[in-house]
């Protein structure tokens, strides 16, 4: 077994080590990994992000077990300090040694430090290892406690901006000093910076270009920048990120080939001048530069594992340095030969657009057909279709300007027209060098079938995710051109999606799910997925409780409560807006004591009682129902509450009633079965106390009436609502929500909340307006005549169970005996009860 | 709490000693369940009236050990009937136990007969 020695454990170190594992010669040979940081290879692209609250953990690039599940060796705080080539050894810091056949070294790069007087002086820092980071938090936390708030971050390249926001969000106050006269002075041209710097300043970053700085203030600890041009800045911190320098000095000392400024010499194949040595990464010097970025760092490390199992494949003469990313909350990308330094006769066309903050620039050959390169700032969603047009030499349109402006002609067909147009070699994901080709590869040889499959298996996609969009479009359009109808069945008893079946029941008039199944259903007898699909439509479509045919129904809608972890229920009743009488929240702890339940105010801002048995619910909700409540639908895929801020009826800011209008919207859309839970709210000035951006509909009352936001939620995937309509009264906001609120009804997927539904609506927030204001549908109308419909049709479903004796029979745990449940246990804690725990 | 699961074990109608007589017919919901009290047993019987059967199980999820399942949706996959728990939508085939969408313990089962608009169940004891 042939031995491998990698020395370095940064990202490209990692992905030599996951290159060869998938090779399939990996048995043949035995990794032994060194790396002189106390912990396994992590995310530098995403430092910052460790201010943010993720951990080193969170960071890693494996888990902790990848390495001896694949039986590497890895040596972590382990500094390599000598390499014998005449033996093919390798020694670390304690004199330990180990042999080789191959060495690979991904020794990286350490940051640059200028030669400036009192660098050394405390507060100084360089932002580069996840240790660098925890140093400089230390000192962020010790200069706040003292009150400083200044800090500086030296380098205005694309690390140094990065540093510059992981600054601001320590809590101190960033100033970004740059020596050349604009930002990412590698990336951007001049307007390209002075749009990004408008952006960060806006955010509160504060830009110093063309600064030189000649010595560092202070006695012990940094106080100030002294430029040479006699101007000065005070800071009390300076995070210096000036530029990388490789880690060359193992390599120089045993004696291989480096470069004048830095770096080991490799030929394409990543071979240093000893042929039993590589060099991948940012310490390798290739073409006679340094790649700093991680996309070719990746690839020299596929070319070196390649190599030393005996393969031939080489790095190409020009290796492609385009970039997309988000910088301080702006998008910025940079592609192809963005700066035209070489000063040819070539066409520029640029876009500024101050007022949105963008600028893009594309530089077009001097006969308009090919693409050179270009530069996005602001809005680089149209980033992949200009690089594939740019790395694949397609043609381009008549006028070349529509590349950054849009066909104006009303030809929306996007930039690359047809994504099946690009060559099969086109790069689509460039982290993990994915081609066009290998993407429709793995739909037509049937070994993925839908998005998810083609990311597990190509892992495009997987490094920063800008490609995702493409990888989606790339495999619909494969799977239809195979004639795969890409499907949107509820589950294996019908193909029919949501809507259709909303469509046919409404249509047919349907009333049992019998008759759905048997008419419309692949034959079976229907599943957990379908009944209470049907049973929620059929309840939208007609009118009705989830009384009727109680066995289809959701599990909590069969017993009109929400079942908790020992098989009883809670109960919520209604509370309209949040207002209770005196009275009321007595009668609900009155209620609670008899019946010895658990009380807590709900998320929603209800009074939720907990512990109920089975045969207890109808006992407790007379109580209820007898002292004016009524069922809050908390257990339905319905309206939950509606939340309102006190208003101006007592708010000294508030602009108009918000309890006033959230209780009556609540009342109009109590009960009514949707999709999913909808959610309210109302706020009575622009403080917002309410939440109501947080809620499937929100209004914030304004100057001249209520601005109405549509589409947010919380939970998983928090999402603010989108501002729908502006300074509109309450008519128009009811008219506006009863049509906004069917037409979710009507066509959203089963389970899918406002959210997800308005975000992948085809033509978006544009399209949902014109179909809600201007009636582009002309479906106004009737959306308008179905609410109203199930508004005055609204009973509360729980005084119907009551009533009726055939439905109580339900509520009995026993068919054969009025025993209740003698497995269900409680035990105390804090003055009330809780479920026994799960073993 | 995995005692509770030792007293329910399949039957097979062969081994059947006692039919008891849980209730009549009507006291069970057209395509769903409900439970029956035998001794110290909990049993979750259901009318699954599309495919013309009845069908008897243990009424502890072996999930999380509560007395739910006879509270649960039934339905079928490909072709198997079954039952899906109502706290975790764990779901488990109402013919052999097995649970469909995981690798929890198989439930027990138990016949069932239909005599004179009489639901029985058989046990052992």
């Amino acid at each position: 077994m042939k031995k491998v020695v990698v020395i370095g454990n940064g990202m490209v170190g990692y992905k030599f080590c996951e290159k060869f594992v998938s090779s399939e010669k990996f048995t043949e040979y035995k990794l032994i990994v060194f790396g002189e940081e106390p912990r396994r290879a992590y995310d530098r692209v995403h430092l910052s992000e460790f201010y943010d609250g993720k951990t080193a953990e969170d960071l890693s690039m494996s888990t902790a077990s990848w390495y001896t599940e694949n039986n590497i060796d890895l040596h972590i705080s382990e500094m390599i300090t000598e390499i014998n080539r005449e033996d093919k050894t390798v020694a670390n810091h304690r004199g330990d040694t180990y042999s080789y056949d191959y060495l690979v070294l991904a020794t990286g790069s350490s940051a640059f430090v200028p030669p400036i007087q009192g660098v050394d002086k405390e507060g100084v820092f360089v932002y580069r290892t996840i240790e660098d980071l925890e140093a400089t938090e230390a000192y962020a936390k010790k200069l706040k406690a003292a009150g400083k708030t200044e800090a500086a971050v030296l380098g205005g390249g694309l690390l140094g901006l990065e540093a510059a926001n992981a600054v601001k969000n320590l809590g101190l106050n960033a100033h970004v000093i740059e020596f050349a006269p604009r930002l990412m002075p590698r990336q951007l041209d001049k307007g390209a910076s002075d749009m990004l710097q408008a952006k960060i300043e806006s955010l509160g970053l504060q830009v110093h270009l063309s600064k030189q700085t000649q010595f560092i203030q202070g006695d012990k600890a940094i106080e100030g920048l002294q430029y040479i041009d006699g101007t000065e800045l005070k800071v009390d911190m300076l995070v210096v990120s000036a530029g990388i320098r490789p880690r060359d000095e193992v390599a120089r000392e045993a004696g291989l080939e480096v470069g004048t400024r830095g770096g080991i010499v490799v030929n394409q194949q990543m071979q240093t001048s000893d042929q039993n040595i590589y060099a991948i990464g940012e310490c390798a010097l290739l073409n006679s530069m340094i790649y700093g970025l991680v996309a070719p760092g990746y690839d020299m490390a596929e070319v070196a594992v390649n190599q030393i199992t005996g393969g031939t494949s080489a790095m190409p003469e020009y290796i492609d340095m385009s970039t997309q990313l988000k910088l301080i909350g702006t998008e910025v990308a940079s592609f192809g030969d963005a700066l035209n330094d070489a000063k040819k006769d070539i066409d520029e066309i640029t876009y500024e657009n101050r007022r949105k903050g963008v600028y893009k620039k594309i530089n077009v050959s001097k006969d308009g057909t090919k693409l050179l390169g270009g530069i996005l700032v602001g809005d680089s969603s149209d980033y992949n279709s200009l690089f594939q047009i740019y790395i694949n030499g397609m043609k381009l349109p008549e006028e070349p300007e529509d590349l950054i402006l849009g066909s104006r002609g009303g030809d929306d067909r996007g930039l690359l027209g047809d994504v099946m147009d690009l060559p099969d070699g086109a790069q689509i994901c460039s982290c993990e060098s994915v081609t066009k080709g290998q993407i429709c590869g793995a739909i037509e040889s049937g070994e993925a079938t839908d998005v998810a499959g083609v990311i597990s298996c190509t892992k495009a996609g997987t490094g920063c995710g800008g490609c995702k969009p493409m990888v989606t479009d790339l495999t619909n359009a494969a799977l239809k051109s195979l004639g795969i109808e890409i499907k949107d069945g509820v589950c294996e008893h019908f193909e029919l999606s949501r809507q259709d079946l909303y469509k046919i029941i409404q249509v047919k008039g349907y009333t049992k799910f019998d008759e759905v199944l048997d008419n419309h259903g692949n034959g079976g007898h229907g599943c957990e997925l379908c009944k209470p699909l049907i049973a929620s439509l059929m309840a939208t479509i007609h009118a009705d409780t989830a009384n009727k045919e109680y066995a289809i129904q959701d599990s909590n809608d069969r017993f009109l409560a929400n079942i908790q972890r020992n098989g009883t229920y809670s109960v919520v009743p209604r509370v309209p807006g949040g207002e209770i009488t005196p009275e009321k929240l007595i009668a609900l702890g009155e209620i609670a004591k008899k019946y010895d339940l658990y009380t807590k105010v709900t998320g929603g801002v209800r009074i939720d009682l907990f512990g109920a048995t089975l045969n207890q619910l109808p006992l407790i909700w007379k109580d209820l129902i007898d002292n004016g409540f009524e069922s809050g639908h908390a257990y339905g895929k319905s309206l939950r509450t509606v939340k309102t801020c006190v208003g101006s009826t007592w708010c000294r800011y508030g602009m108009d009633e918000s309890v006033s209008f959230g209780i009556e919207l609540e009342n109009r859309y109590r009960g009514i079965r949707a999709p999913h839970k909808i959610k309210g709210g109302v706020s009575g000035c622009i403080r917002e106390c309410a939440e109501a951006r947080g809620k499937d509909f929100g209004l914030i009352a304004v100057e001249g009436g209520w601005n109405l936001y549509v589409g947010g939620n919380g939970g998983a995937t928090p999402r603010h609502a989108e501002l729908f309509a502006e300074q509109i009264d309450n008519e128009t906001v009811i008219k506006y929500l009863d049509r906004y609120l069917m037409f979710y009804m009507r066509t959203a997927k089963p389970l899918q909340r406002t959210a997800a539904w308005q975000e992948r609506l085809e033509g978006g927030l544009e399209y949902l307006k014109e179909v809600i204001i201007d009636d582009k549908l002309g479906i106004a109308e009737d959306l308008e005549k179905e609410m109203k419909t199930l508004v005055n049709k609204f009973e509360c479903e729980w005084t119907q169970a009551i009533n009726d004796p055939e439905m109580m029979k339900r509520f009995n745990h026993f068919v054969n005996s009025d025993e209740e449940d003698d497995n269900i246990a409680f035990v105390p804690m804090r003055e009330q009860k809780m479920p026994e725990p799960w073993k | 709490m995995e005692e509770i699961l030792e007293i329910y074990k399949t039957i097979a109608t062969e081994n059947v000693k006692v039919w008891f007589e849980a209730a009549k017919v009507s006291d069970f919901p057209k395509n769903g369940g409900a439970c029956v009290k035998y001794k110290e047993k909990q049993i979750a019987v259901f009318n699954f009236e599309r495919k013309n059967a009845w069908y008897a199980c243990q009424n502890v999820c072996p999930h999380k050990m509560e007395m739910v399942l006879s509270r649960g949706m039934i339905g079928d996959q490909n072709g198997i009937p079954k039952v899906a728990c109502p706290l975790h939508k764990k779901t488990f085939s109402l013919e052999s136990g097995e649970n469909l969408n995981g690798d929890l313990a198989p439930i027990a089962t138990y016949p069932v007969k239909i005599e004179d608009g009489i639901v029985f169940i058989g046990f052992e004891e």
